[in-house]
């Protein structure tokens, strides 16, 4: 038997350690730039160690956990990489949840790191102590708890791995206090699959050419993309596919920007708020081509009134998704990008320009009936469309255009132009209030050189609006838009159309923002005359440095088209029904 | 409604069968029986559910199962899929011995005596959930002192096994056989 001190000799890539420098270097290796986080009692050995660290990994302390979570959203939505948080046990670790739920629906890459009180206090009530890892089950990809220092390198490996692969999303991995102050010989190496998990499905080339067959033979075609082509950097793939098959194409917010605004098969946006064209006429098409999306009720309306009349074709990478809430007749189960790039051989070059022209029909009704008074509004409240429209002109259609939850979030979606992929950041799926503000401060982290402006409701924006102080002491570059309607616009306009009026708890006292921007030592300005509006986006653009634009929008504007809930896509209408 | 046999192959862990029943809790789908036990692989556990419910609702909520990072495969089976079989113990007095009939019951059912102590015996039934049934409404008369039964373990019909699935999916890796118990 060779003596311990020549092993250690002949393994030069291990090296004695403690649990936190363990999970520092275990960063390190996986290529992490940004940490959000705060610290607290049960994380404070890692955070001791990453005094040490300043020059490798760059700690970003949020006002809140629920916004690291959000900031580490943004940056990973911008930059296509795994957001990384920090928060102790107890009050830390639920604090993430919201943030956690947010990115599991929304299929954004996480890992999300807690403290936790010793094991030998585990189970036992001890201060600050949480079952976080039972909290955390339903909305994370995977969770464990780390008990022993010579798990994390394996771990945290595992955890990295899980977030991003496959669909992605978030993971938490939790660490007892004393796993992180133990020592052991450490050394790393990416995971790179295990035995039960399957992350991209092999793609199944009968389903390819099925799939195939019913697109050359459609005669109106059309196709729904979502997020999946982003998470799958399919963008050019799908380009090609819908140039060569001329194929008309909306999305759903999650999948919005992934297909340049100003593309002539770009019909716009699916579901409530979406536009006429393609609400319409998924009740009118042959086949039905949705990639990497998953028809959530938000896009379809009532399931039972949506395109029954056509072929389903589901491009999508998670197996459950398919068939879930719209039967697919034609599954294609895979990677978008593999799948897209297998299809393209196969489909026929077309054209559908007569079927183009019924998109470009509605298109002009809601121009004529919606979208011309809503950038060119004739009455002296300023729209939150009008905000949009000077907003796309001063930044070319080529901003990272985060937004919040409500109706500045529809229209901003709705109007906003893009140039480039990942550029619009939503919250999606959950609808979370108080995402905006810290994922736009990630988002400008995660895409350094691009210029990233929030589109904040003055309700949202005071759901984390002490993330002031993140970008008072990072001085990041975002600017922040609140179109202030002094209501709770969205659930207002709910209440306006099918609840006579009753504005139960909606309407907004407000701070004087302009007091809370000078506090943070923020720029800023507030505008309510359309006079001043361009001048003062103008303004906020050219500044080099974080501002803070109010605009004082309409109080009782409504967004339109809209799907009444329960409602079939079909039935979308373009103003208030006379009745109401 | 269809009674179904979920079937679900994972990597044994704390906190997948937390997993397994929120998925059945945030659906409201109530479990009519649960059995868990290792299976032909080693490592992997294998979980039996029984449960009464929609077929389109079971199978969406398979395929979410089977998503789980640590789920291997799961499978659900219609009742002729498979072969089934649950178990009962039986806690009656032993006068009921002498008492009544009770020994020729317990013959007639194909139960056998586990143990006999002065004051009371423990019989042990398996069988279909019916047979299990109609050997408790004959003994209830003389006195069942105590009752357990287990949840249905099943082996299903069709090719669908998981020896079969790892053979072909997974990274080449050995599967080291044992005995399942
Ligand atoms: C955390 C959270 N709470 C409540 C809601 C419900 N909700 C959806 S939109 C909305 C109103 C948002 O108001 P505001 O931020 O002012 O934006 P506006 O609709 O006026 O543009 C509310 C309360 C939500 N989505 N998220």
């Amino acid at each position: 038997m060779e003596s311990v001190k020549s092993q250690t000799i002949t393994a030069p890539s291990t090296q004695q350690v403690n649990g936190s420098k363990a999970v520092l270097e275990a960063l390190v290796k996986e290529g992490v730039e940004y940490i959000f986080g705060y610290p607290g009692g049960a994380i404070m050995p890692i955070y001791d160690e990453l005094y040490h660290y300043h020059d490798q990994l760059k700690h970003i302390l949020t006002r809140h956990e629920q916004g690291a979570t959000h900031a580490a959203q943004g940056y990973a939505r911008a930059s296509g990489r795994v957001g990384v948080c920090f928060a102790t046990s107890g009050p830390g670790a639920t604090n993430l949840i919201t943030g956690i739920a947010d990115a599991q629906i929304d299929s954004t890459p996480l890992v999300c790191i807690t403290g936790q009180v010793a094991a030998h206090l585990l189970g036992t009530d001890a201060f600050q102590e949480t079952d976080i890892i039972g909290i955390s089950m339903p909305v994370t990809k995977w969770n464990f708890q780390i008990t022993k220092a010579s798990e994390i390198p394996g771990v945290l490996a595992k955890a990295f791995y899980i977030a991003k692969s496959g669909r992605p999303g978030p993971v938490l991995i939790d660490i007892t206090k004393n796993a992180q102050f133990e020592e052991f010989d450490f050394s790393y190496e990416q995971c790179k699959g295990f035995r039960s998990y399957i992350p991209t499905p092999k793609l199944n080339f009968d389903q390819i050419d099925a799939a195939a067959r019913v697109i050359n033979a459609a005669e109106k075609p059309m196709l729904l993309l979502g997020q999946g082509v982003i998470l799958a950097e399919a963008e050019n793939e799908l380009k090609a596919f819908i140039e060569k098959a001329h194929i008309p194409t909306a999305w759903t917010i999650m999948g919005l920007s992934a297909l340049e605004t100003t593309h002539e098969l770009n019909v716009g946006m699916l579901g409530m708020h979406g536009n006429y064209g393609p609400n319409k006429l998924t009740n009118e098409c042959d086949v039905l081509i949705a990639v990497g999306m998953r028809f959530d009720d938000r896009v379809t309306g009532d399931l039972k009134q949506y395109a029954k009349q056509a072929t389903v074709v589901h491009i999508e990478i998670d197996n459950a998704e398919i068939s879930k809430n719209v039967h697919a007749h034609y599954p294609v189960l895979g990677d978008a990008k593999e799948a897209l790039t297998a299809l393209l051989p196969v489909i026929e070059e077309n054209n559908h320009e007569d079927w183009l022209n019924e998109f470009r029909a509605f298109a002009q009704t809601e121009y004529d009936k919606v979208i011309h008074d809503e950038l060119n509004p004739e009455s002296a409240e300023l729209t939150m469309g009008e905000v949009i429209k000077f907003i796309n002109e001063e930044v070319n259609n080529d901003a990272i255009i985060v937004t919040d939850v409500g109706q500045h979030q529809m229209v901003a979606c709705r109007y906003a132009g893009f140039k480039q992929t990942k550029s619009s950041i939503t919250s999606g799926g959950l609808g979370t209030m108080g995402f905006c503000l810290p994922a736009a401060i990630g988002a400008k982290m995660g895409a350094p050189d691009r210029e990233v402006i929030a589109i904040i409701g003055d309700g949202g924006v005071q759901m984390t609006i002490q993330e002031l102080g993140t970008i008072l002491q990072t001085g990041v570059n975002v600017k922040v838009v609140i179109l202030n309607n002094e209501f709770l616009g969205m659930v207002r306009q709910w209440q306006e159309l099918f609840f006579d009026k009753r504005y139960s708890a909606t309407e907004m006292i407000n701070p004087d923002f302009m007091l809370l921007a000078k506090a943070y030592s923020i720029e800023c300005e507030k505008v309510d005359e359309r006079d001043k509006l361009r001048a003062a986006i103008h303004e906020m653009i050219s500044h080099d440095g974080p501002y803070l634009l109010e605009v004082r929008v309409g109080k009782e504007n409504n967004v339109f088209p809209m799907v009444p809930s329960g409602a079939s896509v079909s039935d979308i209408i373009l103003e208030k029904p006379q009745n109401i | 409604m269809s009674r179904l046999t979920i079937s679900i192959f994972s990597e044994s862990r704390a906190g997948i069968l937390n997993k397994v029943s929120s998925a059945f809790s945030r659906r409201k789908i109530n479990i009519l029986s649960l059995t868990a036990s290792e299976c032909e692989v080693e490592g992997i556990f294998r979980y039996t559910l029984l449960v009464e419910d929609d077929e389109s609702k079971i199978r969406k909520m398979v395929l979410q199962l089977e998503k789980q990072v640590e789920v291997v495969k799961a499978f659900y089976h219609f009742e002729e899929e498979l072969v089934s079989q649950e178990l009962a113990l039986f806690k009656i007095p032993t006068s009921s011995m002498t008492n009544g009939n009770a020994e020729k019951i317990i013959r007639e059912h194909n139960a056998r005596f586990l143990t006999i102590e002065q004051d009371y015996a423990v019989v042990e039934k398996t069988g279909f959930r019916a047979e299990i049934q109609a050997l408790f409404d004959e003994l209830a008369p003389l006195g069942i002192l105590e009752y357990a039964s287990s949840g249905r373990v099943s082996i299903s019909k069709p090719e669908t096994n998981i020896q079969s699935y790892f053979n072909q999916e997974v990274l080449g890796e050995k599967i080291s056989r044992r005995i399942s118990i």
